[in-house]
């Protein structure tokens, strides 16, 4: 840490504890002006603490928060504290009935006593035009896409005047092409002379941005240095606290008369895709790759029977399962880890065992009675092979991590010992050994002679795939076999040959 | 971006908004329509008049719940207030002959006081709500029975007739050829669009009830306004008892009971969603009106009160099913 006089931030001896956990312990850092700063940590190691202290929604037990070397404002002056930081939280503040302009405005409409309209639309065009939001800001915020809440999420954030801003996991949600053009919009942001933190799962993003790095680990700060004297490896020993190398995908061989277990013809869904056929063989990973319109998901889905296509046929297993059933496709021997855990992957308050056993609850017993202790032995069995980190099997899903809780859901896919495995994102938003772990359990899964397929935002996902389909607008415009460049596959998801 | 050059109409989403709020004014000119066919009466000044007096009471509890339902939360127990606070605040000013505790409290506070009770109710369902942190759903349902409970034991079951005179007066009179009813809810109504259509204040009950996170970083104090949302509540509740009762010349020991399945229904057909942060005052007042009619072309065909209720019940899922269509959104 060097010269406080340059410090827009600075965050010294922070202690916060949550009852008997400690979120932060003596933890603190510098930001100077003008840079892009990435704060790095696994899950839980205390980014999100650190970001509620600095934007003044929590107060911390020990230690203080300095704004360009002047104490914080007392937590009650939330103007004070909006002049000062700006911050994209990571849940979306935007309230989706409203429309762009009040959110913009929201709790500051008026100067005076009746609101006026037309004139709040107009101040609200105004900032959109001004941080370049091509957005209409009479829309309702509900209509617009999760990059555009997002883009809304940071002019409103600028407009109160901050030249700080801190952009928590802004990446998390979006696809490639809006990444890129979420990072073109920091670089300007940057050169007008406005400082950021940046957090982020996907260190080669804090490689693309940021100047300096710092890195969190269990509740302490471990270390802060320029991105480049950091290399990749090192830093990934900071944030785990072992030394690691990347995930090494295995060498695998598909035997080319391994049956087909998973077969497409001829699959169409209206405007999500058309004309799509593939086969994936026991024993193989099918990546998909693809923009968030390529209809890459809505694909995916259709497979497991979430979406019901309008034409074409879906062969498991040599059996046509109904389209658009879920449970006839699990009958026909699939699993399907779904693309948003939170929303269709579990229950929060069930148990892991409950909620891992599921599509195999007929097996725990007879007459539809489940016996627990079955269903407890089967969990635990679940719990080892995934390295599950919890208390037991009767702990609830939502008190898992976000990667525990997706293992929960990946266990759940491989109950029934699928001989096709549909994977949607499976590692977004999960930190980097609970990755190694699921992308190692896909492996496993194919091992053991399941055909998978894998849809990912990520290109270091794809790694483990033995070919990946890339999609472009709906239809399949690429294979490419194992061994690609990053710079190729990217090229073929924007469409440029 | 192709969303981006889809969302750039200038105006689209503005003029959209507007129309969501009266979806429900083709089923009223639907009922207006029809109603003139069942009896020539209909459509006199003298019924609509009729009927927008009956339902002035209705409309009170409906504008209360409107407001709390866009703040997120959920108040059963308005109902009850609608009896309890005036037969009790009566109570305090009647002598003991007439059923009253007979201890002389002048007659002009017996209408402050019935607003205080109702304000207390609310204020008491907000402390619950909001410090024990508990469900609005099961804590208004108590308090639905608690307060009923209340009016029962303290008038033993029993109707109250020897009103005070100033107590009657709002329910029975007439200004400038309008019941005072009337012009009493039709003035609080266009308060409450003034209020959440051009405040501050107002248009944080939007943000709360859209998502209480985003209202809370954006500075809105969210428990004090649920809170102050509550005592309005209540209070709206206890004047509609007033008007209620002076409309009626006395207080039943069923007075409001009953009234909430109506209440919701009008809200939730005139576009206030159940899961907050949805809907307009204005939207409500349609649903009131929709309630309105039905009920009276249903007396003027001399449907038989056995009937009633399915009729009734029948056409609201009518009406729901018509905004649907018009709205175009999916109901929540």
């Amino acid at each position: 840490m060097t010269s406080t006089e340059l410090a827009v931030v600075e965050a010294r001896g922070i202690t916060k504890r949550f009852g008997p956990t400690v979120a932060l312990d003596n933890a603190g850092i510098c930001i100077r002006a003008g840079e892009t700063h990435a704060l790095v940590g696994r899950n839980g190691a205390g980014k999100s603490t650190l970001v509620s202290i600095l934007t003044g929604l929590q107060r911390p037990d020990l230690g203080e928060v300095l704004f360009a070397g002047e104490p914080a404002p007392p937590l009650a002056d939330r103007d004070a504290w909006r002049s000062r930081v700006a911050c994209v939280y990571q849940r979306s503040t935007i309230i989706p009935a409203l429309t762009v302009a009040e959110n913009l405005f929201i709790n500051r409409q008026t100067e005076g006593r009746l609101i006026n309209w037309r004139g709040l639309r107009a101040r609200a065009q105004a900032v959109l035009d001004q941080y370049g939001v091509a957005i209409d800001a009479g829309s309702q915020a509900g209509d617009l896409s999760i990059e555009q809440r997002q883009l809304v999420e940071i002019a409103r954030a600028l407009s109160f005047g901050a030249r700080f801003i801190i952009l928590d996991e802004p990446t998390a949600q979006l696809d490639g092409p809006a990444i890129s053009r979420l990072f073109d919009r920091m670089r300007a942001l940057r050169e007008q002379g406005v400082t950021m933190m940046f957090i982020s799962h996907h260190l080669e993003e804090v490689y693309e941005v940021c100047q300096t790095v710092t890195v969190f680990r269990d509740a302490r700060h471990v270390v802060t240095s320029p991105v480049p004297q950091l290399p990749h490896d090192a830093l990934v020993t900071a944030m785990t606290g072992e030394a690691t190398a990347s995930y090494e995908a295995r060498v695998r061989k598909v035997p080319a008369k391994a049956p087909v277990v998973l077969a497409v013809s001829g699959l169409g869904l209206a405007d999500r895709f058309r004309e799509v056929d593939l086969k994936v063989r026991a024993g193989e990973i099918v990546g998909l790759a693809g923009s968030g319109s390529s209809g890459k998901v809505g694909l995916a889905e259709s497979l497991v029977g979430l979406r019901r296509p309008d034409t074409g046929t879906i062969t498991v297993n040599g059996v046509t399962p109904r389209p658009g059933d879920v449970p006839s496709a699990l009958k026909a021997g699939l699993g399907f880890v779904p693309q948003d855990r939170h929303h269709q992957g579990f229950v929060p308050l069930l148990s892991i065992a409950e909620n891992a056993t599921i599509p195999i609850a007929h097996k725990l017993g007879r007459f539809g009675t489940i016996s627990s202790a079955r269903r407890r032995t089967t969990a635990a069995g679940m719990i080892e092979r995934l390295d599950i980190k919890t208390t037991g099997p009767d702990q609830p899903v939502g008190d898992l991590s976000g990667g525990n809780a997706q293992k929960v859901v990946l266990a759940r896919a491989l109950a029934d010992d699928p001989s096709a495995l549909v994977v949607i994102n499976p590692t977004a938003g999960v930190d980097i050994k609970a990755k190694r772990a699921l992308l190692g359990s896909v492996e496993d899964a194919a091992a053991r002679g399941a055909g998978a397929i894998l849809v990912s935002d990520e290109l270091d996902d794809l790694r483990i795939c033995d070919r990946v389909l890339v999609m472009f607008h709906g239809r399949v415009t690429k294979e490419l076999p194992r061994g690609w460049t990053d710079g190729e596959l990217v090229a073929a998801m924007e469409g440029i040959d | 971006m192709p969303d981006t050059r889809a969302l750039a109409r200038p105006g689209g989403g503005l003029r959209l908004g507007r129309f969501r709020d009266l979806t429900l004014v083709p089923v009223i000119v639907v009922l207006l329509i029809a109603g003139s066919f069942v009896d020539p009466v209909f459509l006199t000044g003298g019924n609509l008049t009729n009927v927008l007096q009956q339902q002035s009471a209705l409309a009170l509890v409906v504008l209360a719940e409107a407001l709390i339902l866009i703040a997120g939360k959920f108040d059963l127990s308005l109902e009850s207030t609608v009896g309890m606070a005036p037969a009790v605040s009566v109570m305090l000013v009647i002598p003991v002959s007439a059923g009253g505790f007979g201890l002389g409290v002048p007659g002009a506070l017996a209408i402050p006081l019935c607003l205080l009770i109702g304000a207390a109710i609310g204020a008491f369902n907000g402390f619950l709500i909001l410090r024990f942190q508990l469900s609005a759903f099961v804590v208004t349902l108590a308090m639905l029975i608690v307060v009923h409970g209340l009016q029962l034991g303290l008038t033993g079951g029993k109707s109250l007739f020897e009103l005070p005179e100033s107590f009657t007066y709002l329910g029975g009179a007439s200004w400038f050829g309008l019941p005072a009813a009337v012009w009493i809810t039709g003035i609080l109504f266009a308060a409450g669009i003034a209020a959440l259509g051009y405040f501050r204040a107002g248009r944080s009950l939007y943000a709360i009830g859209g998502n209480a996170d985003a209202a809370r970083a954006a500075g809105i104090r969210v428990e004090r306004v649920v809170w102050v949302v509550f005592i309005v509540g209540g209070t709206l509740a206890a004047l509609a008892g007033v008007l209620e009762t002076g409309r009626l010349g006395g207080i039943s020991a069923n007075q409001g009971v009953g009234w909430i399945f109506m209440v919701f229904a009008a809200a939730v057909i005139g576009g206030v969603s159940m899961d907050g942060g949805k809907g307009t005052i204005l939207g409500a007042l349609t649903g009131v009106l929709v309630i309105g009619l039905v009920e009276n072309i249903l007396t003027l065909k001399g449907v038989p009160g056995e009937w009633k209720q399915l009729v009734y019940g029948g056409i609201i899922l009518i009406a729901l099913m018509i905004s649907r269509l018009a709205g175009g959104r999916a109901q929540d």
